[in-house]
């Protein structure tokens, strides 16, 4: 069997293809979810994708946790369902309360895409099983909104539970307290991502092939469950 | 009062404020004519913007017919130019569109918003073809960097393409960025997008078969962008400067990107018949161009349209530029699964009108027939203009005074050359543009397989062949300046030669004109010359131009930028597998670099003059034949296997050229100076026709083999070699070293090279 893992279009979700791409290449089954549709399709973990859903107008991700899919998305994260929000995903985690912060602007104002470096914390997780502790990936950034903030016993509270699950490495692209690029919950199971994994799956178009351990680590533990 | 047709015909004298929306007396005595009566305020309004200069080519239109007349014999091109896009066929059943588009004067006025309605305006030009949008490139030109305007419009304009295309989901994989005083009060706003749809799928603005529904959908009308094309876009600037905020429409991003994907999705359901997007000119030229491409008349019922502002007249509404609208022409039986998957994007649609068999565009506002005309007078019949043109009397002196060793005192030492290396390796028009670049997502979709800093951007359109596409753009206006014949020429062989360095088979052209004011003789020859220089250059080369744009009136009081024909080339790739990338890698150490073609004096527009603050002499020669040639070994090479790296050589000559490539390697390279040639010329000239490959020792024989046997010059002057820091007395650096002249490190050329964008413009 092969795992079935849903992946959220919202009205503004740019990297939902890649993500169905992703999956593929990592040998999972990519189903297409759509926001207005309260029907979770039988998945077997679900995808965020990045993007600008319903524009970001107010603050990112705060109108997309109000959709119809993200309600059964919510309630069955706190049951175990798998999750990965990646950037504009992450935010929607973080607005849904599934995840504790909140993302910002970037520090220095601008939009940023570069390959990012990250040290991986975390193999505990869901997302991250099939990475090794302290191995360094590079894997594209790209975000207008990617600095993670939360109050300072938050933070000592994720690092000292071991809940970061990547940080950034050479250089903070956008501002994000302690270099937090990805953080999880107590479970393991919802991870939020703001670098891009989807983009490092194939030679041709990323810049390595690192990505695709996070869909790896989900798709293997489902298909070995 | 409403203005209707009988009020019109009861009210002849009635003085209307023609001047003011840019048309001129023996236009507005034609409009009469054409109608029999004065025109109510509404046709007046819609002839205005379509007559203006940017939407009707009346300046341009009689030098633009040569790319028709001279285009070479091609079975590719499937579409032509006219429509809103050229289209190409690639192969496989796959189609290719592509346009770029000026938004020059708004991006001037309004930086943030005139630029990102730019990207939005030429993303719709490629969907109302049937093609998914790929990706966008965007050449850019500024006055000096340093400027104070410069700083004022630059990063507004970058992050107005980048908030635009970045949330559109639309990868941004190249462009220009050049800085030149002539820009300083008109900076240059192109955009370019590429789209591809199967054959079955293109889709044509024509509004065919009588009762069929007009629907509009997208955003509602505002009253932003009035009068854009005709007042902003077809004048020149008053020296004090732009005071035409208003006329700069404001975009929404997500709903341009709601509305790609309702589009697509009505398209693919076969629930169209002909399709418009709504850019310059707004609801008049969509309606007026759908109707005569069609049965040749229509009914709009104008007081339906869905308005953001309800104060609005009807006038204000035909010539709104609101961004973010498409019009369809829809079957009744097709309407309401039309209407399902508008609803299901949250996009507003509603049918506006109908086709008629009539001849006559007729709109009513409320009951009262406001307009009533022929649509092709609108539309296609504007008045065409033999302008006046003569050869500028500066011209002779302008090309006698080349950058001589009198004029600029040439580097002989090696130090002396080493610092003409760093100055311009940092030279704002050679530095690293990555502050501009970074603030565009270039990996969104997801086949992204080239982006800057390669010399050309690639994407894959097929997963499965892994069939692609190559685009690059290119102009050195000063080449251009000095001769414009010669210039666009230029453009077009470095364009084709950026594509060609990939392994990419040059397939097609689109162009931006940027021009003065056409009312001047003098700009007036320089465009002429230009298309007929780049007319000529299609030909010779055999690659069709597909469409384009003209923008004039790039010019402030008597002051008009250097001539500037962007040239957009097209290139495919059977497999991007097989992409030919611009430098050396890990694996290459050892292996060969040469030059291929011939290295000469030619120093007129050259970086190297223009950090030298001297404009003069002439531009280099061009060779298209050997341009050919160059480019059919390229592919021919990638094909085979043969080479590692190719680059083209172009800006700041081969030593820029090595020094990009050892860069973007990260690892070191030793050169040697061919023989015969001063070492000053060999590093710098600007001699086209060259590019600097990466030859496994394996496939040498069999590659300068090839060359010969094609009469193309092939010369070793490199290897690839990571070992060259200790030696050089920098141990576990990577190094670059000139023969006997100078070494550096990778890093301190990196420093140099990155330092100069963010100097300025983080402040």
């Amino acid at each position: 069997m092969s795992a079935r893992i849903g992946v959220v279009t919202f009205p503004g979700s740019l990297d939902d293809r890649d993500a169905a791409r992703a999956i593929s290449i990592a040998g999972g089954e990519p189903v297409a979810l759509w926001h207005g549709d309260a029907d979770l399709k039988n998945v077997d973990a679900v995808v965020l994708p990045g993007g600008f859903s319903y524009g970001d107008y107010l603050r990112c991700g705060a109108i997309a946790k109000f959709a119809p899919v993200m309600s059964l998305i919510i309630e069955k994260a706190h049951q175990g369902l798998p999750v990965l929000g990646i950037c504009n995903g992450f935010q929607i985690l973080c607005e849904s309360h599934l995840l504790p912060g909140a993302l910002t602007r970037n520090d220095h104002q601008h939009f940023i895409c570069r390959d990012q470096k990250l040290r991986i914390e975390n193999t505990e997780s869901y997302w991250t099983r099939d990475y090794s502790m302290g191995q360094e990936i590079v894997i594209p950034l790209k975000n207008g909104e990617g600095g993670y903030v939360a109050d300072e016993k938050t933070l000592d509270q994720l690092f000292a539970e071991g809940r970061v699950i990547a940080t950034y490495q050479d250089g903070n692209p956008n501002g994000s307290y302690r270099d937090i690029a990805g953080i999880t919950n107590s479970r393991g199971n919802v991870v939020g991502l703001m670098p891009h994994p989807e983009h490092a799956v194939e030679a041709l178009t990323g810049p390595s092939l690192d990505g695709l351990g996070f869909f790896t680590s989900a798709i293997n533990t489902l298909v070995n469950a | 009062m409403i203005d209707s047709v009988s009020h019109a015909e009861q009210q002849p004298d009635t003085q209307q404020p023609f001047a003011e929306l840019g048309l001129k007396p023996d236009e507005y005595d034609r409009i009469k004519e054409i109608l029999g009566r004065r025109p109510t305020s509404s046709e007046l309004a819609m002839y205005s913007v379509m007559w203006s200069e940017h939407c009707s080519y009346k300046s341009s239109k009689v030098h633009l017919r040569q790319f028709g007349e001279k285009a070479p014999k091609t079975d590719a091109l499937l579409v032509g130019i006219g429509e809103n896009a050229g289209v190409v066929d690639i192969g496989q059943g796959w189609a290719v569109t592509f346009k770029v588009e000026s938004h020059n004067h708004p991006s001037y006025v309004e930086p943030y918003q005139g630029a990102a309605t730019g990207v939005g305006g030429i993303v719709r030009d490629i969907i109302s073809m049937g093609a998914r949008p790929l990706a966008v490139m965007d050449p850019l030109r500024f006055g000096a960097a340093d400027a104070p305007d410069t700083r004022r419009v630059l990063p507004g304009v970058v992050a107005g393409v980048g908030g635009y295309g970045n949330c559109l989901g639309l990868p941004n994989i190249g462009g220009e960025l050049v800085f030149d005083d002539s820009y300083l009060g008109n900076p240059l706003v192109n955009a370019l997008c590429v789209g591809s749809m199967r054959h079955e799928d293109i889709h044509l603005a024509s509004a065919k078969g009588i009762g069929n529904l007009v629907v509009l959908y997208g955003a509602r009308t505002g009253g932003d962008g009035i009068g854009g094309v005709s007042v902003l876009a077809s004048e020149t600037f008053d020296a004090d400067g732009p005071a035409k905020r208003p006329s700069v429409q404001v975009g929404d991003p997500f709903m341009e990107k709601l509305l790609i994907e309702a589009t697509l999705e009505v398209l693919h359901a076969g629930l169209v018949e002909g399709i418009q997007d709504l850019g310059g000119a707004g609801i008049s030229c969509a309606t007026s161009e759908l109707a005569s491409n069609g049965e040749g008349g229509m009914h709009v019922w104008l007081d339906r349209v869905p308005l953001r502002d309800a104060s609005l007249s009807p006038e204000e509404i035909l010539m709104s530029e609101s961004q973010e609208r498409m019009c369809a022409i829809v079957t009744p039986q097709h309407v309401d699964a039309f209407m399902d998957i508008c609803k299901k994007w949250d996009v507003e649609a509603i049918v506006i009108g109908e086709v008629t068999n009539t001849g006559r565009l007729v709109v009513d506002w409320h009951g009262e027939e406001i307009v009533n005309v022929p649509p092709r007078t609108v539309a296609h019949e504007g008045p065409v203009y033999e302008r006046p043109y003569h050869r500028p009397q500066w011209q002779d002196a302008l090309q006698a005074n080349a950058p001589t060793p009198e004029v600029i005192t040439r580097p002989e030492s090696g130090d002396a050359l080493k610092q003409t290396l760093l100055d311009l390796i940092g030279s704002p028009n050679l530095a690293s543009k990555s502050w501009v670049t970074s603030q565009y997502d270039r990996y969104v979709l997801g086949n992204t397989i080239l982006a800057q800093p390669e010399d050309t951007g690639m994407i894959r359109i097929d997963e499965e062949s892994g069939l692609g596409v190559a685009i690059a753009t290119d102009c050195n206006a000063r080449f251009a300046k000095l001769d414009p014949y010669n210039g666009a020429k230029l453009a077009l062989a470095e364009s084709y030669r950026n594509v060609s360095v990939s392994g990419a088979i040059p397939l097609a052209v689109t162009n931006c004109l940027n021009f003065g004011s056409p009312e001047d003789p003098e700009v007036m020859w320089q465009f002429a010359e230009a298309t007929r220089g780049l007319a000529d250059g299609c030909l010779e080369l055999g690659v069709p131009v597909t469409g384009g744009n003209v923008s004039f009136y790039n010019q402030t009081a008597d002051t008009a930028i250097h001539p500037t024909p962007v040239v957009g080339v097209l290139g495919v790739i059977d497999d991007v597998e097989r992409r030919t990338p611009m430098t050396w890698n890990a694996d290459s150490d050892g292996e060969l670099i040469y030059v291929l073609g011939d290295t000469s004096d030619e120093f007129g527009g050259s970086e190297w003059a223009h950090i030298h603050g001297h404009l003069g002499g002439l531009p280099p020669r061009v060779d298209l034949q050997r341009e050919k040639l160059l480019s059919e070994i390229l592919v021919a090479a990638s094909r085979d296997g043969m080479i590692t790296a190719a680059h083209d050589v172009s800006d700041g000559g081969i030593a820029i050229a090595i020094a990009e490539m050892a860069m973007r390697a990260n690892i070191g390279a030793r050169f040697w100076v061919q023989d015969d040639i001063a070492p000053f010329v060999f590093l710098f000239s600007e001699s086209t026709a060259r590019a600097v490959v990466v030859i496994p020792r394996s496939e040498e024989l069999r590659f300068t083999e090839m060359c010969a046997a094609r009469g193309l010059p092939a010369y070793r002057v490199g290897v690839v070699d990571s070992g060259l820091g200790a030696d050089a007395g920098h141990p576990g650096e990577q190094v670059i070293v000139m023969g006997e002249l100078f070494t550096f490190t990778i890093n301190q050329l990196r420093q140099v090279h990155e330092a100069t964008l963010p100097a300025i413009f983080n402040t």
